[in-house]
């Protein structure tokens, strides 16, 4: 007979985010049928009493544990893999899943250095014998098209200078986008060609100021006032205050509801960004991963997120 | 095919001697410099700018703009960069006129090879401090702005690959395009933009099989449209551009004065590449060699040093 402290250890390994692979090995091996019977009568989470008599997986469960064990495979293969290739299969498969999915578009586009971006592309030509600006601009429609295209074709200039002036005329231009000042034809701030030259050509501390500028003319800041347009929002957000972004993905990821696509953003975010900013935020997080990850995926988080990176 | 005739044998370091002595003292021996660096390919170039710089401590460049003036100055500054760098200064130019000058910017675009557009790229945020991109979105409006940030934005996939469903789907779309003289359309915009060369050559291969004329006919309008005049130096550029630069030539010695700019901007971009296939489309058209047209039209050093360029032997 199982006992039920073994039964909580069961239903511990398979919960949270990750599994503890450690914990299931020494339990599977020491189990005979009539143990594991017990077992499984114990995790009514895992298994349902059949009317035939006899306890089977719960079909949800298994799908989401199947993603749980996923979790290490994935930040593996992401964290061995060159950079370059990484963004680029990172970019196609999101092209492939849709809509939804076009917010990893963004977070690439944006977060990434403007060499890195470029090594993407180039990454990707090899890849799939196209350009991501043809595949993009073939398969998605509307002004989102505009933005993305226009996102990932991007070299920023990298440098410091910044021009106080232009930076204010566009914090204005921004303003009067989103605030449509086209009398009753209302327009998404997404379809404007001033959002997206500013948001897609201009440096990344420019955008800085014009973030900053607007806060001045304005009583909420960009984002505040792109609530509903959620890829503009993520797009400012990513290149004006990436440390909200990361923030916000650590969060949702580590929160007890957190679904699958956040869980994957969080392994994206981590086998991905070299940035020092990053540490700093994962800090912060460091209790919540050890207490809600299990497993090897914990470990790598865990060490991935440490100081003494090589 | 290049123009320009490179001796075997090159020493940099003689070469910038014999540059320094060139500019000595009293006035300067502008033959002599263009019997040195018109004979460089730009490799050599670099070197001896090095050369120089190392030698005496100065900029071989800020020596010459010094030195030298008027068309000829124009000519040799932009012959001894380095093909990014001057691809860079030539966009700057071409934007920061009080009408910019949107031909040059596809030229550039539509011309060089992926990565050669990115050097330019690179090269420009060196010199300006901005990206490309933002400049030129900085400095055109509506849809001449978006044709144009699309076009130096573009990484193309530069391999032989083609997709014939691609093409036929696409050619039908320009078509349709053209046909309504929706010319704003964004489907025109996105498909010369984004698609590579060897797919856009299909399209258009397709488009005149299809219509029995090619798009740049159909696209002919009225000559105040500014986005339909960008959209067709698009299309010739990145169907034909050996075609288009001798256009560019035989307009720029036709006018009434010669479009120095163009002349300079052409010869020099292309000495190292094609000026040869071009020169004898030029013969073929005007039945009279580039070399006599531009010898005609120009004088002095400048006429000196693009003849140089063309291949003349001293």
């Amino acid at each position: 007979m199982a006992n039920p402290c073994e039964v909580e250890v069961l239903n511990n390994a398979l919960s949270g985010i990750g599994v503890d692979e450690k914990s299931l090995v020494s339990i599977l091996t020491k189990s005979q049928n009539e143990h594991k019977k017990s077992m499984r009568k114990g995790c009514s989470k895992f298994f349902l009493e059949d009317e035939r008599q006899f306890e089977r997986w719960n079909d949800s469960a298994i799908k989401s544990l199947k993603a749980e064990f996923k979790l290490f495979k994935d930040v593996v293969v992401l964290s061995l893999m060159h950079p370059w290739e990484r963004d680029a299969r990172l970019l196609k498969k999101a092209l492939k899943k849709g809509p939804p999915h076009y917010n990893v578009i963004v977070e690439i586009a944006c977060t990434r250095s403007s060499d890195q971006l470029l090594g993407a592309r180039k990454a990707y030509h090899s890849l799939f014998d196209r350009s991501i600006e043809e595949d993009l601009a073939s398969h998605v429609k509307g002004s989102e098209r505009k933005l993305l295209v226009a996102l990932v074709s991007a070299y920023r200039y990298e440098g410091p200078k910044v021009k106080e002036d232009a930076a204010k005329s566009e914090a204005k231009a921004l303003l009067n986008a989103i605030k449509n000042n086209n009398g009753d034809h209302k327009k998404a701030a997404m379809e404007e060609d001033e959002v997206i030259w500013i948001l897609t050509t201009r440096s990344k501390p420019h955008l800085k100021v014009v973030y900053e500028q607007y806060k001045k003319i304005s009583a909420k800041t960009i984002t505040e006032n792109l609530e509903v347009e959620l890829l503009l929002k993520e797009t400012v957000e990513c290149l004006c205050t990436p440390q909200t972004y990361f923030t916000r993905v650590f969060d949702t990821a580590l929160r007890e509801d957190a679904k699958e696509d956040a869980k994957k953003a969080l392994t994206r975010l981590v086998a991905t960004q070299e940035d020092v900013d990053l540490k700093g935020i994962a800090t912060k997080f460091e209790d919540k991963i050890k207490e809600r990850v299990k497993g090897a995926y914990k470990d790598v988080l865990l060490g991935v997120l440490a100081d003494d990176r090589k | 095919m290049a123009t320009i005739d490179v001796p075997e044998q090159v020493s940099v370091l003689a070469d910038a001697e014999a540059l320094r002595k060139a500019c000595k003292g009293w006035g300067t021996d502008e033959k002599a410099i263009i019997s040195v660096l018109g004979h460089r390919n730009a490799v050599q170039r670099k070197q001896i700018r090095l050369a120089y710089e190392d030698l005496y401590q100065e900029d071989l460049i800020k020596r010459l703009e010094s030195e030298l003036s008027g068309d000829f100055e124009k000519a040799v500054y932009r012959w001894v960069l380095d093909p990014a760098d001057r691809d860079a200064v030539l966009a700057n130019v071409a934007i920061k006129k009080l009408s910019p000058d949107h031909h040059v910017i596809v030229e550039i675009s539509c011309t060089r090879s992926p990565e050669e557009l990115l050097a330019v790229r690179r090269a420009y945020q060196t010199r300006y401090k901005h990206s490309l991109e933002e400049d030129v979105a900085a400095h055109t409006k509506g849809d001449t702005r978006k044709l144009l940030v699309s076009l130096v934005s573009a990484f193309r996939y530069d391999g032989e690959e083609i997709n014939t469903r691609v093409a036929n789907s696409e050619a039908k779309n320009l078509h349709e395009a053209v046909k309504d003289k929706e010319f704003n359309h964004e489907e025109i915009i996105r498909i010369l933009s984004t698609r590579s060369k060897m797919q856009l050559m299909a399209t258009f291969n397709r488009y005149r099989d299809d219509h029995g004329t090619t798009i740049t006919k159909n696209l002919e309008g009225d000559s105040g449209d500014e986005f339909l005049k960008t959209l067709r130096a698009t299309i010739r550029c990145l169907n034909d551009p050996k075609k288009y630069f001798e256009k560019v030539l035989r307009n720029s010695i036709r006018r009434v004065g010669t479009d120095e700019d163009a002349l300079t901007r052409v010869i020099v971009t292309r000495a190292e590449k094609d000026l040869k296939d071009i020169k004898e489309l030029y013969y073929k058209r005007n039945s009279v060699s580039l070399d006599q047209a531009v010898a005609k039209d120009t004088s002095g050093d400048y006429k000196a040093l693009l003849l140089t360029l063309l291949g003349k032997e001293d």
